[in-house]
C-alpha cells in the first residue's frame, strides 16, 4: 500500500491527550505520515502566545498543512479524511450521498450526546487527581448515568447495524475511541460491558491496527 | 420556533430547495413519542426524511443538504476550495464546541424556564455571560482581519450562529454582541440577510401552540 508522503503535515499535541490522539488514530487510518509536535500541557505551552497563534482558542491539537492552520479534532479529522480520500480506509463515505450522511449524522451524535456525558467521568478519574483532587463521585455517577442512556440508544442501533453509521466502520466510530479508551481503564468500562452490542462494537473498533498504534501513546501515567 | 429547526430551515432557503415543514407538539411531548423516536431514538428535532433517508442533529442535517444541493442557491460549503472548506469546518465546530455550550443556557433561562413558571437563574446567566464573552473576544479578534469567521465570505460557519443569537439579541444579554464592533457588525450582516430575515419571522417564542404547516415556494 502506498503512504502519503508527499505533503509534511504537523499535527501539535500531546500523543495522550484524547484529541490529539483522535487525529492521529484518523491520520494512521489514511496512511499519511506526519510530524508529531509535543505541546507541554502541564506547563500551560497551549496558552502561551505562540501557540494562541496557531489556535486562539488555546487548545490541542493543531495541524498545519502548508500555510493552513486548522484546529478543532473534528474538523480536522475531517479535513484529513477527505483530503486524503485515495488513500487508506474511506472514513468518510464520500462516494454514496446516503452513507455520508448517515457518517455525518452519527459524528454529530459523538459530538452532542457521547461527548459530554463521557469526558466529565475521564476528567474525574485522570485530570483531577493530577491537581491532587479527589475524584468526585457525584459527578461520575451524574454523568454514568447520562451515558447510559445514550449506550441504551447505541445498543439498540448496534443491534441493526455492525457499526453506527451502517454496516461499514467510519469516521463516526473512529471518534468514539479516545475517550472509550481511557474510560475502559476505569470501574467505569461496566456502563460499556454490560451492552452486548456496544461491547461488541468496542472490541471491534479497538482492536483496528491504527487503533492499537494510537493507544501505545494514550498513557496518563505519571507527568 | 426551535433554534435547531431554524437553523435547518435557514440552510434550506439559502439552498433554494424546497421542503414541507410537519409541525412536531414539543410542550405535547410530541419529541418523546414512539412515532418519533422511530425517527430520532434521541427524541429530538428536528428530523429530515429525504426519500427513505432519515437524518436527525441539526448540523449533520445542515451539512447534508449544503453538499446535496451545491448546485443551487449560495455555496455555504466553499467544496471547490480545499482550504476553504477546511476553515469552514474548523468555525462550524467552533460554534458547536465553544460558542454553543455558553449562550444554549442563556437562552434557556430567558425564554424556557419562564414558560415552566420559574424565574431565570441570574447565576447561571452571568456565569455563562462570562464564559461567551471570553469566546466572542476570540471572535472579535477573528472578525478584524476577515468579514466572516472562515474567511472572507459568508459560509455555514457564520449561519450555524443564527438561531441561538437571534433570540439572545432580543434579551438584555444582547450587550455581550453589541459591545464589540466587529462582532456587532458580522451580525447585522449576517442577520441582514434575506434568507436570515424571512426565518426571524418564524421565530417567535409567544404562547404555547404548535407550528403552522408552511409549503414554501421557491
Amino acid at each position: 500500500m502506498q503512504r502519503n508522503t508527499i505533503m509534511a503535515l504537523k499535527l501539535h499535541g500531546p500523543a495522550m491527550s484524547t484529541s490529539t490522539s483522535l487525529v492521529i488514530t484518523c491520520l494512521h487510518e489514511k496512511e499519511v505520515d506526519f510530524e508529531l509536535v509535543p505541546v507541554d500541557l502541564f506547563a500551560g505551552e497551549h496558552k502561551q502566545p505562540h501557540f494562541l497563534a496557531k489556535n486562539p482558542f488555546g487548545q490541542v491539537p493543531v495541524l498545519e498543512d502548508g500555510d493552513l492552520t486548522l484546529f478543532e479534532s473534528r474538523a480536522i479529522s475531517t479535513y484529513v479524511a477527505e483530503k486524503f480520500k485515495e488513500t487508506g480506509y474511506d472514513l468518510t463515505r464520500q462516494q454514496n450521498l446516503q452513507e455520508a450522511a448517515l457518517v455525518k449524522v452519527w459524528m454529530e451524535v459523538e459530538s452532542q450526546q457521547f461527548c459530554p456525558a463521557i469526558a466529565p467521568i475521564v476528567y474525574q478519574f485522570y485530570v483531577d487527581p493530577l491537581k491532587g483532587v479527589s475524584p468526585d463521585q457525584a459527578m461520575i455517577d451524574v454523568n454514568l448515568e447520562k451515558l447510559g442512556k445514550v449506550l441504551d440508544i447505541y445498543e439498540a442501533r448496534l443491534s441493526s447495524t455492525k457499526y453506527l453509521a451502517g454496516d461499514f466502520y467510519s469516521l463516526a466510530d473512529l471518534h468514539h475511541i479516545p475517550y472509550t479508551h481511557y474510560l475502559m481503564k476505569t470501574p467505569a468500562a461496566s456502563v460499556i460491558n454490560e451492552r452486548p452490542h456496544v461491547k461488541a462494537w468496542w472490541e471491534d473498533i479497538s482492536s483496528r491496527p491504527a487503533s492499537k498504534k494510537t493507544a501505545e501513546g494514550m498513557t496518563f501515567g505519571e507527568k
